[in-house]
């Protein structure tokens, strides 16, 4: 941790402003930020011009799969692809197997966490082997430092229960994060309802099962004022929904992933089952409107919903396939996409991939418990060195063969695509370098 | 838009021009002649391998595609699924590429799940794929030997034949399709099929066995089934699927039947002229009553007995249609 790192002529991108300046990086902490700094002696050098440099990303909604299903992916596979993506923190969600519902696996994955060569939270199951019916150990789990509980994958369906747990976690200064899609309507469909499901002739998961439990929870959370956090929300209106209660005061946010953004039913044309999953594809006006909410500022984070399968396991059927696809290495690069490739503000794009998602995870310097070191901060003078340099003009061909994760699940395998991590920094020290994983 | 299926995989109808239909009724038209000699069977396929691929229960397709090729003089290849590894879990690329790799030129396969036949076309991009129904996707065999069967009769009665006639009988035909068409692969198929022919669709069917979105299908829902059935010129009456979970889309098998059966009370609104059309197998008593099945109007065995010209004409347009073999020598 004793480097010294200096990231040369970068465009900085603080929380409003931008400037071009270098940053001067020692003992894991920013000790420098200016247009001329003075160099310490042995420092490395990088080149950072015509780079963005802003805090690491950080991810929401990453399914690691360890334990369980380690063929997919693993703790460590899953932060290398997404040190690739530039992220310095992931989020890893609890649909293992066995669940994280209880303290012990909570800490088996912190602890292969540290050491994977990103930071790697926790977000905690909401019920007991996520099953929707008995609470698992909320208060056990964030005494760990556990701030988000979910039990994605499967929402709470039961009001009941969701109640339930709300009214508990309310007081521990937690969030619970809801996987919405109400299960009597989306029940045996593998694709969005609409003209395209029609025709293939296969069975529908409508946009109405999303907004209805996206509807009832923000009513949960005017009853209950536990914050809520809306997981990859894949239509206008569930967006505008959660708008509209936030302007009520009500504490909720959303996230949305780029699958959601930049790829419509359309793609299921082809019956690839990469291109199933839940929430599904939707239509095209609502790509859109995702995109236009996002442009707007309207959404919290963008979150890739990073899901690994084995090849042998997701090569079948459409509807006997699983649901999921690969994000975490492209997901900045599908920002720049629906941000505009010419014209992405940098100060919204560090928003929705670093700041926005660290405040909900709760990962800043200003929370009150924040795990290993701070995430999503303004790059200035003390800051822990998080720092990411993004070259948003550099394009590439995906190539599923050539991924850093275990799983080749990506629905862009031969999309060109804008945008690379020139270098990653993690708590001080180099993670990625040249686009390479160092 | 696919204007011939020569050489081509077979695997829907949405995308076949009224040309490459109408040369399919065609080239069946030939091979009928071919089923009504004392031997039927000529040499047009020798040397070809068919595999046959049943991943879901079927008995007339199956007979049918494997009379279809037998009679071509293809070997078959048949795979009970049954008795097969697919019961060990093998996975449907592993099954496909086994059977590849006994070296087969074509592929008819059968499979409950929508789609796995364009799948395989992508696994195995040598070998021509005919879907023999999909999920609830496609049942191209199906829908083509359904207007086969409509241009036969209406060519009969105007004394001209169906070659003659091309598709010029279907123009401005009224069509009428009834029944489950939410699971219906045979209905998406006879949609693409009549409408590609120039004929009139109109489908009548409980909101809940419509599928959601009709947007660009070229059919018009009827709201007045009764109206609609006085101007029809073929009534396509669909299974019911209760395998598939009708059962929990309509209140009961008696009220479906009720507003939408094709009873005998039903019928007598059909003009003298009307032919009534099923593609098996029937639930006599639910969808259609079992004496209007029999009725002269309805060409069910005809329908079945024309599975085999239609499917002699499918393979050999897509498998003898990728080389040079000159012409067909029936």
């Amino acid at each position: 941790m004793s480097e010294s790192i200096v990231l040369r002529g970068g465009t900085v991108v603080h929380t409003t402003t931008t400037e071009v300046a270098d940053v001067v990086i020692v003992d894991g902490r920013i000790s420098e930020v200016g247009a001329s700094v003075s160099v310490p002696p042995g420092a490395q050098q990088i080149d950072a011009r015509g780079c963005w440099v802003g805090p690491g990303f950080v991810d929401l909604h990453a399914h690691l799969r360890e334990p369980g299903n380690e063929a997919a992916e693993t703790i460590a596979s899953g932060a290398r692809a997404a040190a690739v993506g530039g992220y310095s923190a992931i989020v890893a969600m609890p649909n293992t197997e066995p669940a994280l519902d209880n303290p012990v696996l909570v800490r088996y994955v912190l602890d292969q966490g540290m050491l994977a060569v990103i930071d790697v939270a926790v977000a905690g199951a909401i019920t007991k082997n996520r099953a929707g019916e008995h609470l698992a150990p909320i208060g056990e789990m964030a005494a760990l430092g556990v701030r988000l509980f979910t039990d994605d994958g499967n929402g709470v369906q039961d009001a009941a229960v969701m109640r339930r747990a709300l009214t508990y976690a309310r007081p521990m200064g937690v969030r619970l994060a809801q996987h919405c899609e109400e299960a009597s309507l989306t029940m045996g469909g593998v694709m969005n309802e609409g003209v395209v499901s029609s025709r293939l002739g296969l069975s529908g998961r409508p946009a109405l099962a999303e907004e209805l439990m996206v509807q009832r929870d923000i009513e949960l959370v005017r009853l209950t004022g536990c914050p809520v956090h809306f997981l990859h929300l894949s239509t206008a209106r569930a967006i505008a929904l959660v708008l509209d209660a936030r302007a009520k005061g009500l504490p909720v946010t959303c996230e949305v992933a780029p699958h959601h953004f930049t790829l419509d039913e359309e793609a299921c044309e082809t019956f690839d089952p990469t291109f199933k999953v839940h929430p599904p594809l939707r239509s095209a006006s609502d790509v859109a409107g995702v995109r236009a909410a996002m442009r707007r500022g309207d959404v919290d984070a963008v979150a890739t919903d990073h899901a690994p399968h084995a090849h042998e396991t997701k090569d079948l059927a459409f509807d006997e396939a699983p649901a999921g696809m690969l994000g975490l290495e492209h997901a900045a690069s599908l920002t720049i996409e629906a941000l505009g490739t010419s014209d992405a503000n940098p100060v919204l794009f560090f928003q929705l991939l670093s700041r926005g998602p660290a405040a909900i995870a709760q990962l800043r310097a200003s929370d009150e418990r924040p795990r290993h070191s701070a995430h999503g901060g303004n790059v200035q003078v003390g800051d822990d060195a998080n720092i990411v340099v993004f070259d948003p003009v550099a394009t590439r061909v995906v190539d599923r063969h050539h991924l850093a994760g275990r799983s080749i699940n990506t629905p862009y395998h031969g999309r060109t695509i804008q945008g690379e991590t020139r270098a990653l920094v993690v708590a001080g020290t180099l993670v990625v370098e040249n686009g390479e994983l160092q | 838009m696919i204007t011939s299926i020569k050489g081509e995989n077979l695997l829907t109808l949405d995308d076949l021009s009224r040309d490459a239909i109408v040369e399919v009724l065609d080239t069946a038209e030939a091979f009928v002649e071919v089923n009504q000699r004392s031997i039927k069977k000529v040499p047009t396929l020798k040397g070809r391998v068919v595999a046959s691929l049943f991943f879901e229960e079927s008995t007339r397709t199956r007979l049918s595609f494997e009379t279809a090729a037998k009679r071509l003089s293809a070997d078959v290849l048949s795979l009970a699924v049954a008795s097969s590894s697919v019961k060990k879990g093998e996975s449907l690329r592993d099954t496909i590429t086994t059977i590849d790799a006994l070296g087969i030129d074509a592929v008819v396969l059968r499979h409950q799940s929508s789609g796995a036949p364009v799948q395989v076309s992508r696994m195995v991009p040598h070998v021509r794929v005919i879907n023999a129904g999909d999920g609830q996707h496609q049942h191209p065999t199906q829908g083509l030997l359904d207007v086969f069967s409509v241009r036969q009769v209406l060519a009969e009665r105007a004394n001209t034949t169906g070659v003659e006639s091309g598709a010029s009988l279907f123009e401005g035909l009224n069509v009428l399709i009834i029944g489950d068409l939410r699971h219906s692969r045979v209905a998406r198929s006879d949609i693409a099929a009549y409408a590609a022919l120039g004929a009139k669709v109109r489908v009548a069917a409980p909101g809940t066995l419509l599928p959601t979105d009709l947007e660009g299908w070229p059919v018009e829902v009827v709201t007045d089934l009764d109206e609609a059935l006085a101007g029809a010129d073929v009534v396509g009456v669909l299974r019911l699927q209760k395998e598939r979970g009708t059962g929990h889309l309509v209140p009961s098998l008696g009220e479906f039947t009720r507003f939408y059966g094709l009873t005998q009370e039903r019928v007598k609104q059909l003009q003298p002229t009307a032919i009534i059309t099923h593609p098996g197998p029937m639930n006599r008593g639910v969808e259609i009553d079992s004496l209007v099945a029999d009725m002269p109007a309805a060409i069910i065995e005809r329908q079945v007995s024309n599975g085999v010209p239609i499917r002699m004409a499918v393979l050999y347009l897509t498998v003898a249609g990728s080389s040079n073999q000159g012409a067909m020598s029936v």
